[in-house]
């Protein structure tokens, strides 16, 4: 217990400090949060309770368009707003841009876990790869009608307000920064606290067999809706930093961006080992350091690159990092070994 | 509802017509992936992009001159290979493995043929030129190109002749017992990874015919994939693996849906309109077996 204080605190204490200790990587760092962010929520939803989805991508564009229209509607009409593109008509005055971000973070986070509920009956119903796919075209869909809606922008997208500089003081990076930061921490001690629950017991019951937890009597349907929901709560705090941190929501190339985000998230959680609680956040981390390297010196080459770490993942390591760890020392992962009992196991094919 | 397709009876023919010839199209790509999925119980998701290369093959020799139409004959020999090869490399590995990580390893291949396609043939939407006119019905008002009743007509000439060759020859009945009993085909003999390796590439060269056919119909992109993929595995959830009738009806409906979408919607949500489709249907079919307690399985 007393490492892990020690161990927590060092992570927080450098998590605060390394916007100053690293002034160019404020931004990379900021993504990576979010990154971050996003890998535990897939991981809630694809790791504990077995349901692979393609379409968080849903919640965080969701979250993102959301906390964009909240920010500048509540101060100017929107549709004038979208309609000016990058020339501004209209500009925040710091309190407002600070008011207006709070409000959509919270329309952005609060929403989008209200729609997961909604359709969460309709669509948890479905099962393994069918459950996949529906998400992926939940995903795609989404996408494409939010191209073709003129108050957000359509095709030619959608400029977030721009950072007032209050005194001329250049924040922006920093205030990115600390507001995913935060999200982040209080995401991990979220899902840190409902992992300690019986919550994520009857969410591994859904994963192992969904068919004896509902024998055994559990709601299997309830618990599936909320750890959607929570799932998408996050992810849509997610987009909604994210939105303001980029500054330009495209529907297809930012918001619902299926081919990037919505495969990195999976990719993220299962580098690092799906159903641990630190294993999507190692994979981002380690995740983001190798996509960084390869967009930097291999630009162009880098959808190749993700393409074949897709397969090779998937396929040579598809139990993570953590798995393999707990493979190789099971004892610090709480199991305890009866070295005789293992040699004795005979492995049956 | 004042649409105007519903007021001109010339344009509702019109689009009904359009439909068909081109579900005719996703028909055969979706009995390719019913083949390898019946099969080697495998979602391809790069399906879709087996289906551009194949109309870039077709593309690259009208290009140099040869007639477009000759890819049709082209295009699936080199497409067999692209599929064995895919199959040796990636696809043998995930055979036996869990459904979610076959998806996933063929997201992979599908985000790297993108791009491999989008540097080699550049982002430029292309279409290659048959030159061979049009027919004109009911006093020119409606207009059908040759190019699709042609590419409709190769596509049922191709998909009768595999259906024979499944029930006739040697491979075909390897491949049939395989799809029934994998271990049981194995005991008697069949080489499985055989049989496997050349699903996969009778797929490939299915998609490779209804690319080239695409290539001369319809414009192909490099990024133009996933919404084949999606077609392709709509028609297969809702006509049922090894239902070949089936399979051509639900793609001719698809395909008269998408253009009936696309007058009513516009043309910006009709790639939209479709993978909200696919949603619907799987709702649909959730509640309906849910009501025998049962699941889409």
């Amino acid at each position: 217990m007393n490492k892990n204080i020690i161990l927590y605190g060092a992570i927080l204490i450098f998590g605060i400090a390394a916007p100053f200790i690293f002034p160019a990587f404020k931004v990379q760092l900021s993504i990576l949060c979010i990154l971050i962010i996003l890998a535990i929520t897939w991981n809630v939803q694809g790791g504990e309770m077995g349901y692979n989805t393609f379409g968080n991508i849903l919640f965080y564009g969701l979250g993102m368009y959301l906390c964009a229209s909240v920010q500048v509607g509540m101060f100017f009409p929107l549709g004038e707003w979208t309609e000016g593109g990058g020339e501004k008509t209209f500009v925040h005055t710091p309190a407002q841009f600070f008011q207006g971000f709070a409000v959509g973070l919270a329309v952005a986070a609060v929403v989008p876990a209200i729609v997961a509920g909604l359709i969460g009956y309709s669509i948890l119903g479905l099962r393994g790869h069918y459950f996949a796919i529906c998400t992926l075209g939940l995903g795609v869909a989404a996408g494409e009608i939010s191209g073709g809606i003129e108050i957000i922008g359509a095709g030619q997208g959608f400029t977030t307000p721009p950072f007032p500089n209050v005194d001329r003081l250049e924040a922006r990076g920093e205030f990115f920064y600390f507001c995913s930061f935060i999200v982040l921490v209080f995401t991990f001690l979220a899902v840190k606290a409902i992992y300690s629950t019986r919550f994520k017991l009857v969410l591994n019951a859904i994963r192992d067999n969904e068919d004896k937890a509902e024998a055994m009597g559990i709601q299997t349907m309830k618990y599936k809706i909320i750890g959607w929901m929570i799932s998408a709560f996050f992810c849509g705090l997610a987009g909604g930093i994210m939105g303001g941190l980029v500054g330009y929501i495209d529907s297809t190339d930012v918001a619902f961006d299926g081919r990037e985000m919505g495969v990195f998230m999976v990719l993220m959680a299962i580098l690092g080992g799906k159903g641990t609680l630190w294993g999507p956040v190692i994979g981002a981390t380690l995740f983001h350091i190798f996509k960084e390297g390869f967009w930097t010196f291999f630009l162009g080459w880098q959808y190749v690159a993700l393409g074949v770490l897709i397969v090779v993942i998937v396929i040579y390591f598809p139990e993570g990092i953590m798995g393999w760890l707990r493979e190789k020392y099971p004892e610090r992962f709480g199991e305890v070994v009866d070295e005789a009992d293992r040699k004795a196991q005979v492995t049956l094919k | 509802m004042d649409f105007l397709i519903f007021q001109v009876p010339m344009l509702t023919l019109q689009a009904v017509l359009d439909g068909l010839l081109l579900g005719i199209l996703f028909a055969l790509i979706a009995y390719g992936m019913a083949l390898q999925w019946g099969v080697m119980n495998i979602i391809n998701i790069a399906q879709g992009d087996l289906v551009i290369l194949g109309g870039y093959i077709a593309y690259f020799m009208y290009l140099y001159g040869i007639h477009p139409a000759w890819g049709v004959i082209v295009s699936p020999i080199i497409m067999y290979f692209v599929g064995v090869i895919i199959y040796k490399l990636v696809i043998n590995k995930v055979v036996d493995r869990d459904l979610f990580i076959s998806i996933l390893a063929t997201f992979g291949i599908s985000i790297l043929f993108m791009q491999l396609m989008n540097f080699a043939f550049g982002a430029d939407v292309v279409l290659a030129n048959s030159g061979y006119g049009t027919t004109m019905l009911f006093d020119n008002s409606v207009t059908l190109p040759n190019s699709k009743i042609f590419s409709a007509f190769i596509s049922i000439v191709f998909a009768i002749g595999l259906v024979i060759y499944m029930k006739k020859s040697k491979l075909g009945r390897a491949i049939r017992a395989t799809a029934q009993n994998a271990r049981a085909a194995k005991i008697l003999g069949v080489d499985t990874e055989k049989v496997y390796a050349a699903t996969f590439g009778i797929n490939a060269a299915l998609c490779g015919v209804a690319g080239a056919l695409i290539s001369i119909t319809f414009t192909i992109h490099p990024y133009m994939g996933l919404p084949y993929t999606i077609r392709s595995f709509m028609i297969v959830i809702v006509a049922g693996l090894g239902n070949l009738p089936g399979v051509a009806m639900s793609g001719m409906g698809l395909g008269v849906f998408e253009e009936f979408a696309d007058y009513i919607l516009g043309t910006e949500f009709r790639i939209g309109s479709v993978f909200l489709l696919l949603v619907l249907i799987l709702v649909y079919r959730r509640f309906k077996l849910s009501k025998k307690r049962e699941y889409l399985k």
